[in-house]
C-alpha cells in the first residue's frame, strides 16, 4: 500500500473547513442553550426566526454586527480591542488538535482526522486556554470600569485555580495513555477500555473544573449579572462582546471535546470496529450529550458564592485530583 | 408586641448590630479606609438586581462589603400628593400602584379607612371577598418575590416556576374584576361587582394546584445544596433589632417574633378562619425564604375557607346600601330621577367624608401597611400617609449586611422583599 499524499494544501482547506463548522457549532449552541433552557423552565425559547427558530443564530449576528460597538471614553484602546480578539482566537485554535475522525483517502490525498497531529497536543490545549484568560483579564482592565475590574478578578482567580485541578485530572489519562497525543489517546482506549471506567474520578473533576474554566453555571461568577452587571464584558457591546460570547462557547464545546476525547473514546463506536468511518458522526453526538449537560447544569443551580468556589476547588477537587493522579501512577507502575 | 421568651430559640447574636447613630448606613472603619484598598462600587440604580431603582453605595475591600449606604429616591411619583386632589372614589386606584405586587392589599387599607371615616358597615360577602383577594394577592406577590429573590442567587429557572401559578392568579383576578394588575375592585361600601359565577370553581382548582407548586418549588431549592449554602446563616437579624428597626411580615417572623395583624389585631374577617402563623428563629435568609413559603401554603387555606363561605353567599348583595356613597345600580338610571342624581353627585363631585383622622393597618404581604387618612370633611383627602412595609425592611439592609460578601449582599436585599415603588411612593 502506497503511503497517501499529505499536501499543504489539504491541510489549509481543512482548517478553513473546520473553524467554520466550529463557528457554525457555537451558533446553534447558543441556539439549543436558548431552546433546552425555554423548555426546562416552561417556555418556548426562539420560535420566531425561521422554522424552530433555527435561523434565530444569523439574527443575532446581524443584530450585533449592526449594533454600535460602544466604546467607553477612558478605555484603554488597544488592549480593549485585542482582549476580544485574543480570547476567541485561542478558543478557536485549540480545536486545531482535537480529533473527530480516523482519516480518509479521497483520490489518492489522504484527508486526516485531525488538523493538527501533535505529540503534546494536550499541553497546547491548556496553554492556549491559558493565554485566552489574559483576553479576560485584560478585557475587564482595559474598559476602565469597577464592574470590569471586579469580574476580571474573579476570573482570574477562578481560572487559574481550577487551572490546577483540570490539569491534574488528565494526568490520570495521560498516564493510562501512555502520551499526550490526543489522537494516541483515543486509539488506546478503543484498544484497551474508554477511560471514564478507570479514570471516573478524574472525570467528575475534569467535568467540574471544565465548568468552572468556562465560567458556566453554577460558577459563572466572573459574570454573574446579579452581582456584577457582566462581569469582564460589561464594556463592551455590538460585535466584540459578541467575541467573547463566542470565546465562552467555544471553549465550552473544546472542553466537551476534550472530554469525550480523553474519556469517552473521541469518534469511535463502541464494539463496533466497522462503524468507525462514520467517526465525526459519533464525535458530534457524544459531543451534544455533553453540552446539553452542560445546559441542564445552567437550568437547575444557583450559583456558588465567590469563597465557596474557591474552597471547593482547592480543598476538594484539587486533592481529588491529586490522590487520583497519584492512584493511578502507582497502578500503572504496579500493573507493568 | 408579643415576644414570649420560650419561642425565641437561641440567641442569633450577642447584642445589636444596627450599625448606629443611622441604622441604614455601614460605614467604613478608619483602619480599612488607612489602607486604601477600599473601592467604591455604586450600586445601581440600574442594575440588574436592585429591585427597581435601589441605589446602593458599597465600599468593598476585596469581595467584603465593608460599607453600604442605601440611596432612595428614584421612583418618586408622588403618589400620596396626588391622592390630596382626587375625590376619595377616584383615590382608590392610586394605592394600588404604589406597590404593584400588592395591590388588592394596598388598596383594601386606603378603603377600610374611608369606610372608618365614614362609619360604613360593608355586606358579610364582600367581606369574605376581599379576604379572599387579599389572599390570593399575597401569594401572587410572594410568588413573584420568590421568582425574583431565586433569580439573584442565580436559581434562573424558579423564576418561570413561579410565574406558572401567578398566571394562574392572574387570571382569577381577570375573571372577577376584568384586570389583572391594580384592579380596582374594593369600593367603598363593598366590592365594586357581583361575583363571577365559575370564579369558585376556578379558585378551588386554584387551591389544589397551589399546594403541589410549593412542594415543586422546595424541591427545587430546599434539597439543593448551593441554595443551601447561599441562604443558610446569612443576614442575620435578631428579634431584638427586627423589632428596634420596625419591621414586621416576613422578615419579623423569620426573626422569631410572632407577630401577626391577622390574627393579632383581626381586620376582615380573619377571626373567624384558621391558618397559622408560621415563625421561624433563625433570622437568615433561608428563614425568612422558609417564612414566604409556608405563607404561601397558609394563604391557600385561607382561600379554600373565604370560598366555603362564599359559594354559601350567592343572591346576597355585594355592596352596602348607601346612596350617599355607593353608585345606584345601573338599571335603576334609566327609571329614577333620584338615582340620577345620585349617580351625578358620585361621579363628578364626589362623596363627602367627614372630618377627622384614621389609622388603619392590615398585614400586606409584605408587612404591616399603614394608611393614615385625614378627611376635612370634603370631597377629597386632605392628607393621606402610607406606613410602607418595604421602607421599613430596606431600613434593615444594613444590619443584616455583618461582614458578607457581594454575593451575600445581593441575597439579602432580596430576601428583605422590598418593592421600591413602595419605598420611595
Amino acid at each position: 500500500m502506497t503511503h497517501p499524499k499529505e499536501t499543504w494544501w489539504v491541510a489549509l482547506i481543512e482548517v478553513g473547513v473546520i473553524i467554520n463548522l466550529v463557528m457554525v457549532a457555537f451558533a446553534y449552541t447558543t441556539w439549543l442553550e436558548r431552546k433546552v433552557l425555554g423548555r426546562m423552565q416552561r417556555r418556548f425559547g426562539p420560535n420566531r426566526a425561521g422554522p424552530f427558530g433555527l435561523l434565530q443564530p444569523i439574527a443575532d449576528l446581524v443584530k450585533l454586527i449592526r449594533k454600535e460597538s460602544f466604546f467607553p471614553a477612558s478605555a484603554h484602546e488597544i488592549p480593549y480591542i485585542l482582549a476580544p480578539i485574543l480570547s476567541t482566537f485561542t478558543a478557536l485554535a485549540a480545536f486545531a488538535v482535537i480529533p473527530w475522525g480516523k482519516g480518509w483517502t479521497v483520490h489518492g490525498y489522504y484527508i486526516p482526522g485531525v488538523v493538527s497531529n501533535l505529540p503534546i497536543s494536550l499541553i497546547l490545549i491548556f496553554a492556549l486556554g491559558s493565554i485566552g484568560i489574559y483576553g479576560y483579564i485584560v478585557g475587564g482592565w482595559a474598559s476602565d470600569s469597577k464592574y470590569a475590574i471586579l469580574g476580571s478578578m474573579r476570573t482570574c482567580a477562578q481560572l487559574v485555580s481550577y487551572e490546577v485541578s483540570l490539569a491534574l485530572s488528565v494526568l490520570g489519562v495521560v498516564l493510562m495513555g501512555q502520551s499526550l497525543n490526543l489522537v494516541d489517546i483515543v486509539d488506546k482506549q478503543q484498544t484497551t477500555v474508554w477511560f471514564f471506567i478507570p479514570q471516573f474520578v478524574g472525570l467528575c473533576v475534569f467535568l467540574l473544573g471544565g465548568i468552572a474554566e468556562t465560567s458556566r453555571p453554577p460558577f459563572d461568577l466572573p459574570e454573574a449579572d446579579t452581582e456584577l452587571v457582566a462581569g469582564y464584558h460589561t464594556e463592551y457591546s455590538g460585535m466584540r462582546w459578541g467575541l467573547f460570547q463566542m470565546a465562552e462557547y467555544i471553549n465550552m464545546i473544546v472542553l466537551s471535546s476534550l472530554a469525550v476525547t480523553l474519556f469517552f473514546g473521541g469518534w469511535h463506536f463502541p464494539w463496533v470496529p466497522s462503524l468507525d468511518k462514520f467517526g465525526p458522526i459519533w464525535f458530534c453526538l457524544k459531543l451534544a450529550i455533553l453540552v446539553n449537560a452542560f445546559i441542564w447544569l445552567r437550568a437547575s443551580q444557583p450559583r456558588l458564592r465567590y469563597d465557596q468556589l474557591m474552597r471547593f476547588g482547592w480543598k476538594i477537587l484539587l486533592p481529588a485530583a491529586t490522590i487520583n493522579a497519584l492512584v493511578t501512577a502507582l497502578l500503572v507502575v504496579w500493573v507493568k | 408586641m408579643a415576644v414570649a421568651p420560650e419561642q425565641t430559640r437561641g440567641v442569633i447574636y450577642e447584642g445589636t448590630r444596627i450599625p448606629s447613630p443611622i441604622p441604614t448606613v455601614l460605614r467604613v472603619s478608619d483602619e480599612l479606609t488607612a489602607t486604601g484598598d477600599v473601592m467604591q462600587v455604586n450600586f445601581g440604580p440600574n442594575h440588574p438586581s436592585t429591585h427597581g431603582v435601589l441605589r446602593l453605595i458599597v465600599d468593598l475591600y476585596g469581595e467584603d462589603v465593608v460599607g453600604l449606604e442605601a440611596v432612595i429616591g428614584y421612583l418618586h411619583t408622588g403618589f400620596e400628593k396626588s391622592m390630596e386632589q382626587k375625590s376619595w372614589w377616584k383615590a382608590i386606584t392610586y394605592p394600588e400602584r404604589v406597590d404593584y405586587l400588592s395591590f388588592q392589599a394596598n388598596e383594601m387599607a386606603f378603603v377600610m379607612a374611608i369606610e372608618k371615616l365614614l362609619d360604613q358597615d360593608i355586606p358579610e360577602k364582600a367581606t369574605w371577598m376581599r379576604m379572599c383577594l387579599c389572599e390570593l394577592n399575597r401569594i401572587h406577590s410572594h410568588l413573584v418575590w420568590l421568582g425574583t429573590a431565586a433569580l439573584e442567587i442565580g436559581a434562573i429557572s424558579m423564576f418561570w416556576y413561579a410565574f406558572r401559578e401567578r398566571e394562574t392568579i392572574l387570571d382569577l383576578f381577570e375573571m372577577v374584576t376584568g384586570v389583572r394588575m391594580h384592579t380596582r375592585y374594593f369600593q367603598t361600601g363593598g366590592l365594586a361587582e357581583d361575583i363571577p359565577t365559575g370564579f369558585y370553581a376556578q379558585a378551588r382548582a386554584f387551591c389544589d394546584q397551589m399546594p403541589k407548586g410549593v412542594d415543586d418549588y422546595e424541591a427545587m431549592l430546599d434539597k439543593n445544596k448551593i441554595w443551601l449554602e447561599r441562604t443558610v446563616g446569612l443576614g442575620l437579624l435578631s428579634a431584638d433589632d427586627a423589632i428596634a428597626l420596625g419591621q414586621s411580615g416576613p422578615a419579623l417572623r423569620a426573626s422569631g417574633v410572632n407577630w401577626d395583624l391577622r390574627r393579632d389585631q383581626p381586620y376582615l374577617a380573619y377571626d373567624q378562619v384558621e391558618f397559622e402563623v408560621p415563625v421561624y428563629y433563625e433570622g437568615d435568609v433561608y428563614a425568612r425564604y422558609r417564612c414566604h413559603m409556608e405563607e404561601m401554603r397558609e394563604s391557600t387555606k385561607i382561600i379554600r375557607q373565604c370560598v366555603d363561605r362564599l359559594e354559601k353567599m350567592n343572591g346576597e348583595p355585594w355592596i352596602a346600601d348607601n346612596r350617599k356613597v355607593v353608585l345606584p345600580p345601573r338599571e335603576e338610571l334609566h327609571t329614577s330621577m333620584e338615582a340620577l342624581i345620585h349617580h351625578f353627585k358620585i361621579v363628578t363631585e364626589g362623596y363627602r367624608v367627614p372630618e377627622g383622622e384614621v389609622y388603619v393597618t392590615i398585614e400586606s404581604p409584605r408587612g404591616e401597611m399603614g394608611c393614615y387618612v385625614v378627611s376635612d370633611g370634603g370631597a377629597k383627602p386632605w392628607r393621606v400617609k402610607f406606613r410602607a412595609p418595604s421602607f421599613v425592611a430596606l431600613e434593615a439592609t444594613a444590619t443584616c449586611m455583618h461582614s458578607g460578601f457581594i454575593a451575600d449582599m445581593i441575597a439579602i436585599v432580596g430576601s428583605l422583599d422590598t418593592v421600591m415603588g413602595e419605598v420611595d411612593r
